[in-house]
């Protein structure tokens, strides 16, 4: 250790905890109400060490822990007409857009795209953002599904998707529904190269990202106790007025309903992907142990 | 009897005007028959004027009007031999989607519509047009009928949207919609879609990523309901005439995006003032269409369909 670490680092440490405010020192799980340590969290990738809680985790946040050695490459979104309707409501859409930008430090839309080596083997990652708009699908996420599906075929990597997503982004009207079918046609483009296509569904996957790209993987993992559906609760709730079974559209129940493989902890996503990549993709390695050898008798 | 609109208030008076000097006992007089012919053309002018400029909010209304022709209606008119099909083989049998085999002008065709029904009793048997995971299903497995035998698939389009139901969830509502919209772009026949009425949202679009998508003139196709985005944006179901205007449901906006090939021309006050010759126009159209795409082989109809959807988006209003 030299002086830097002993000295310099702790006094600047003290420099900057003086300034936190106990507000983004502590974290409050929503689900057991406990106080938890921010640094203690961010470590945890945001899951209550508690009651094991998967919080929502924003894609810059989650890339470090997918990666080895958590390095990776991002992609920039495609440049697209951003607001085509001039939509506008209580506000100018492109207004509202330019907020969410100025606010995610770096992304442009609801969707990141990171290659980089998972396993040894490249991968192409996209990742929705719930945190932008409520993850919801405009032109610019179908052109980054259709982009990142391209950079799979071209590199014949796997694509890997995590989902977080309201649905189709109404301020582009018809335009966010073609979405459905545009990242449709950009599964297919991997599907037909042969490569594997994976869906890692978070909290919550719901309307036209559910009902397009999100349901069509070759494997669909699912993050516990996530909402996943088509219609929203409320919605649902409206149209049917009456009280919604218990863990309703959550993870597990999708899991009985035979619409995901696996629900898997977050910890253990890295790892889950990696080995079943490689079950797609490398047919046969070598195995050294001996045969079993069973008697008849 | 007609259904008026809230618009369509000075036709309902003058219509109604015309009932009742034609149930005169007298109604043979000249000039009793003189006044209806003066009123008859009044009203005529009247719904010209008024379905020349309707504003979005007023086509969502025609659009979903009781009386406007609904998918079974085309079937039985334009396809012969029609020979309904049914069941997804996997859970149950969902009326929302009616679909079969069946000639369109002496051609064999796979067709789908869904269904709204024209009366209380027949609009609860098929669920209002909005389909359950069956439906989807069915809808699939008929498309991929129509794929081993190369028939071209025609789809009707009328539905508020898919049904938001516990079952629906369960049985997977979104997965059943996703895999349709899949098939659509896997098939290597034409497939060809109208818009009827309403086109709601992934419900719609389920069966309806095909070579090309027509609407008729009075139909809209949207990503949520005008209601629906009414309360999300302006937390107020009644800004949904804002809402059918900012989200451009209508088929000539949508047209201009290029998101649909073709609006389909209805006859004057609507479709459903003249069902027979709005059907009519509709099975040229469509005829017309399969008869060409027929021509074209699975991999181009497949890459052409491809094509057409990802250059979507770059055109703005
Ligand atoms: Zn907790």
């Amino acid at each position: 250790m030299n002086w830097l670490t002993n000295f310099v680092r702790p006094k600047l440490r003290a420099l900057v905890a003086r300034k936190e405010t106990p507000d983004n020192l502590w974290v409050k799980c929503p689900k057991c109400e406990q106080m938890l340590f921010t640094r203690d969290w961010e470590a945890n990738q945001e899951v209550c060490n508690h009651c094991g809680h998967h919080m929502r985790l924003r894609p810059l946040k989650r890339l470090p822990h997918l990666f080895d050695e958590g390095k990776y490459e991002l992609h920039p979104l495609p440049r697209v007409n951003a607001d085509p309707l001039k939509f506008r409501d209580t506000k100018r859409y492109d207004a509202r857009l330019k907020e969410a930008q100025a606010k995610a430090e770096g992304t442009t839309d609801a969707l990141v795209v990171a290659s980089g080596l998972m396993g040894s083997r490249l991968s192409i990652v996209a990742l929705l953002d719930f945190g932008f708009m409520g993850g919801s699908m405009g032109t610019a996420v179908g052109e980054g599904l259709v982009m990142a599906a391209d950079l799979a075929v071209a590199r014949k990597a796997p694509l890997i998707v995590f989902s977080a997503s309201g649905g189709a982004r109404m301020q582009e009207g018809i335009l966010s529904l073609m979405q459905l079918t545009r990242t449709t046609i950009a599964v297919r483009k991997v599907k037909e190269a042969g490569l594997p296509y994976i869906v890692v569904l978070t909290d919550p996957t719901t309307g036209g990202v559910s009902a397009s790209f999100a349901m069509l993987g070759d494997v669909h993992i699912a993050e516990p106790d996530a909402i996943i559906g088509f219609a929203g609760p409320r919605v649902i709730q409206d149209t049917i007025r009456q009280e919604l079974p218990p863990g309703f559209q959550r993870s597990e129940y999708l899991l009985e309903h035979g619409m995901v493989d696996a629900v898997v902890h977050r910890h253990k996503l890295r790892e889950t992907l990696i080995r079943m990549v490689s079950l797609f993709m490398d047919p046969l390695v070598v195995d050294n142990r001996p045969l079993a050898v069973t008697s008849s008798r | 009897m007609t259904t008026y609109l809230d618009f369509e208030k000075p036709i309902a008076e003058l219509e109604g005007k015309i009932a009742e000097l034609r149930h005169l006992p007298n109604s043979g007089d000249v000039d009793i028959a003189e006044e209806v012919m003066r009123l008859q053309d009044k009203a005529h002018k009247q719904i010209r004027a008024t379905y020349a400029k309707l504003t979005p909010w007023q086509r969502v209304q025609v659009a979903r009007h009781a009386e406007r022709p609904h998918a079974q209606a085309y079937i039985d008119r334009l396809i012969t031999d029609y020979t309904p099909l049914a069941g997804d083989r996997a859970f149950g049998e969902d009326a929302a989607i009616v679909g079969g085999m069946g000639r369109l002008q002496g051609r064999s065709i796979v067709v789908l519509g869904q269904q709204k029904g024209d009366d209380t009793e027949s609009r609860i048997k098929h669920n209002f047009g909005m389909a359950r995971p069956e439906g989807y299903r069915k809808a699939q497995r008929l498309m991929r009928l129509a794929d081993r035998f190369k028939l071209p698939v025609l789809t009707l389009v009328d539905t508020p949207g898919a049904y938001p139901g516990i079952e629906a969830e369960a049985r997977g509502q979104a997965e059943a919609i996703a895999s349709s919209i899949e098939t659509c772009l896997g098939l290597g026949v034409p497939l060809v879609s109208v818009v009827i009425g309403e086109g709601g949202s992934g419900g719609a679009l389920a069966i309806a990523s095909s070579d090309r998508v027509y609407m008729l003139e009075n139909s809209v196709y949207s990503v949520i309901t005008p209601e629906g985005c009414a309360s999300i944006l302006w937390r107020n179901n009644a800004n949904a005439q804002d809402a059918a205007e900012a989200m451009k449901v209508t088929a000539a906006d949508l047209k201009k995006l290029d998101v649909i090939d073709e609006v389909i021309p209805e006859p004057m006050g609507g479709a459903h003032r003249a069902p027979d010759e709005t059907i009519d126009v509709v099975g040229r159209v469509v005829g017309e269409a399969i008869a060409e795409l027929a021509k074209l082989d699975g991999d181009t109809l497949r890459q052409r369909r491809q094509d057409k959807f990802l250059a979507m988006g770059k055109k703005g209003l």
